[in-house]
């Protein structure tokens, strides 16, 4: 069990990387509290995968340090690291049965029968294995196998950290469910550090108490899920949060405030003087109808449940509102109204105002 | 699962079918002919019954032709197997490396099968041979043409200097086939060298394996070409294979009768220890 410390982290794939684009990686500085259940959020890309890899030292980071605790282990192999992963894509060793395949990291590491034994079980139990110990791992099915995957990246009871890349991705959604449901359960009961690798908000949201989330090969917040949705710090979270996701519109500033076609936006922020791009961003949750505001046009209602999704035109761009059921909606040409305190600029995509990024 | 019934796919199979009784089902019944059969030339043939195929089971001649044979393919395959799977894990898997390695290795395989034969048998001369007068200089009374020990020696070395290559590209295609993950997964479970080749390795290449050995035991059980240049069979009869005392009693004596069911004596070898091996190394895959 550690804290995790990265430190100047930046990985390339490319043996002299010149361009920003080169870095699969960039410039990362972040600390995972020991025991934390966190989620590791974003695109397919944009460095999940190559983040964890070096956390579990199956790769060693071009520039930059990782440290447990305060032991630095950037140059250690995995097997020095202790460190459980489990891959998106099931492995299991096919001439094994299911229990030589639980048993297997444990034995390889000189455990005593005895523990191995009450492991096993333990974690079969918990996975939904225990009928199937006996049987050969080749004979499973998908799900079956990433079961198996799962069980191996559980049984070891030395780890610092369980690191999880997309590990439902093969699996039927009902059964996604349930084992989620089951890492959160194990995570209360056993707290180890958990970091969960998804590309899906959903399952991000439901596991973790605390998201990374990462876009082309940075990460752009850290937060609990509540946070992400209400305080965004990149248009990239807003959008990629919440369904559907934040609006984001062009507009210009003036003495730090933002305007959309001449007429005045009430915002959370101020902008800050800065040449580039400026944008404002709201969701949909906190945009209505009104009798005065930015005027606009609706192009589309759809519906989703309790809600109506309504998508319009403006001056800045589209905006998607969300209408209660029986709520009026117009039918052609309205005003918005957006809550000042939600309302928020931000410029050349990053929150405005905020010092630096995370 | 439930297959689908579809007569129609008798219409695609049936050139392959006809192809194959021109080539090998006609053939083989006329040599089943001549093997029930006696003549004393002149196309003039006498029924013979299964007393062949007892003469040839009982005769010490066919019996010692059989073990050397059982000899040379055994040892062959004791010796290229492993060492095909030595070499091929110890190829680069990735980089420039691989394609030069990969034409080194086809390299003895594209060498026609005589030629091979005629470079070991200069190769192996005493007086003028790179091996042989090496050999004999180094202080080893060495000489294939005299020796059966030596001739054995030269025949084997021959045989593994030519084949070994196939094994080794069938069993390094089976390595590459491994997926990353397989590696990634067994470095975080904290698996050994031996554990990764005992537990992914040689599983994932089992199938090409169980090939090459298919491959390696009916070929070098039908070997002809290489021998016969190399030794002709000898010193005396020491290496002379079951093909070479086929040729020698069927072209060379022309006794018909008895080459044929020699022949198919030998077919039955063949298929017998080839069904025998396949259904052990893929018992147990469909459970
Ligand atoms: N082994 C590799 N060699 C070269 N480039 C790679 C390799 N693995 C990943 N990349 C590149 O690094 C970037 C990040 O990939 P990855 O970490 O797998 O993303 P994610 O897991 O978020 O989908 C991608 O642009 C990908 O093409
Ligand atoms: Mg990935």
């Amino acid at each position: 069990m550690a804290r995790i410390t990265l430190k100047n982290l930046k990985h390339a794939y490319m043996p002299n990387p010149v361009n920003d684009e080169d870095w699969a990686l960039k410039e990362l500085n972040l600390d995972w509290d020991d025991g934390g259940a966190y989620a590791l959020l974003g695109p397919s890309g944009c460095g999940k995968t190559t983040l964890l890899n070096l956390i579990s030292g199956l790769l060693t980071p071009s520039h930059g340090s990782i440290l447990f605790d305060d032991h630095d282990v950037t140059r250690l192999p995995p097997e020095q690291r202790k460190i459980a992963q489990v891959f998106q894509f099931p492995v299991v060793y096919d001439t094994m049965t299911v229990y030589d395949n639980l048993a297997f990291p444990l034995r390889n590491r000189g455990v005593d029968e005895t523990t191995v034994n009450k492991r096993v079980l333990e974690v079969a139990e918990m996975n939904d294995l225990t009928a199937t110990l006996g049987n050969r791992a080749s004979g499973l099915t998908a799900d079956g196998k990433q079961k198996i995957s799962l069980g191996r990246g559980l049984v070891r009871t030395d780890v610092n950290a369980i690191l999880f890349d997309e590990p439902l991705t093969v699996i039927d959604p009902h059964l996604k469910f349930q084992l989620r449901s089951k890492l959160k359960e194990l995570h209360t009961r056993v707290p180890n550090t958990m970091i969960y690798v998804t590309h899906d908000q959903t399952e991000a949201i439901t596991f973790a108490d605390k998201v990374v989330v990462m876009n082309v090969g940075e990460v752009v917040q850290v937060g609990t899920p509540k946070e992400l949705f209400e305080e965004p710090h990149h248009t990239f979270v807003g959008h990629f949060i919440g369904s559907p996701g934040m609006n984001v519109l062009a507009c210009e500033v003036k003495n730090g405030h933002a305007y959309i076609a001449g007429k005045k936006i009430a915002t959370a922020n101020k902008a800050v003087a800065k040449a580039g791009k400026s944008e404002i961003g709201v969701r949909p949750e906190f945009v209505k109808f009104a009798r005065q505001g930015l005027e606009a046009r609706v192009v589309k209602v759809s519906d989703a449940g309790r809600f109506s999704v309504v998508e319009t035109d403006s001056a800045g761009g589209r905006v998607r509102l969300l209408v209660e059921e029986g709520g009026a909606i117009p039918s052609e040409t309205a005003r918005l109204e957006f809550d000042p305190a939600a309302t928020r600029i931000y410029s050349n995509g990053w929150l405005a105002g905020r010092e630096g990024r995370p | 699962m439930n297959k689908t019934v579809n007569q129609k796919a008798w219409f695609f199979v049936a050139p392959v079918l006809i192809l194959v009784a021109f080539n090998a089902i006609v053939p083989l019944m006329t040599v089943v002919n001549y093997s029930v059969q006696e003549t004393f030339g002149d196309n003039v043939f006498f029924w013979a019954g299964l007393r062949w195929f007892e003469e040839i089971l009982r005769s010490p001649r066919f019996h010692d032709a059989l073990g050397r044979q059982l000899f040379f393919t055994g040892t062959i395959l004791a010796i290229e197997i492993p060492l095909g799977v030595i070499i091929a894990l110890a190829m680069p898997r990735k980089g420039p490396w691989v394609s030069v390695c990969l034409v080194l290795m086809a390299m003895p395989l594209l060498i026609p099968w005589n030629v091979v034969g005629a470079m070991w048998n200069i190769f192996g001369l005493p007086e003028i041979g790179l091996l042989g007068k090496t050999l004999n200089t180094i202080g080893f009374d060495y000489n294939y043409t005299r020796q059966p020990g030596d001739a054995w020696f030269t025949l084997i070395l021959m045989d593994v200097w030519h084949w070994t290559s196939l094994v080794v590209l069938l069993a390094y295609a089976g390595l590459v086939s491994i997926p990353d993950a397989y590696y990634q997964a067994a470095r975080i479970d904290g698996a050994s060298s031996w554990a990764i080749f005992r537990y992914i390795q040689l599983p994932k290449m089992k199938r090409v394996l169980t090939i090459a050995v298919l491959l390696r035991f009916m070929d070098s059980f039908n070997i002809y070409t290489e021998p016969s240049v190399l030794t002709g069979g000898g010193p005396g009869n020491s290496t002379t294979l079951l093909s070479l005392d086929l040729v020698k009693i069927a072209l060379g004596q022309f006794d018909l009768g008895p080459a044929a069911a020699m022949s198919l004596i030998y077919f039955l070898v063949i298929l017998l220890f080839s069904w025998i091996f396949y259904t052990v190394m893929t018992r147990g895959e469909e459970q």
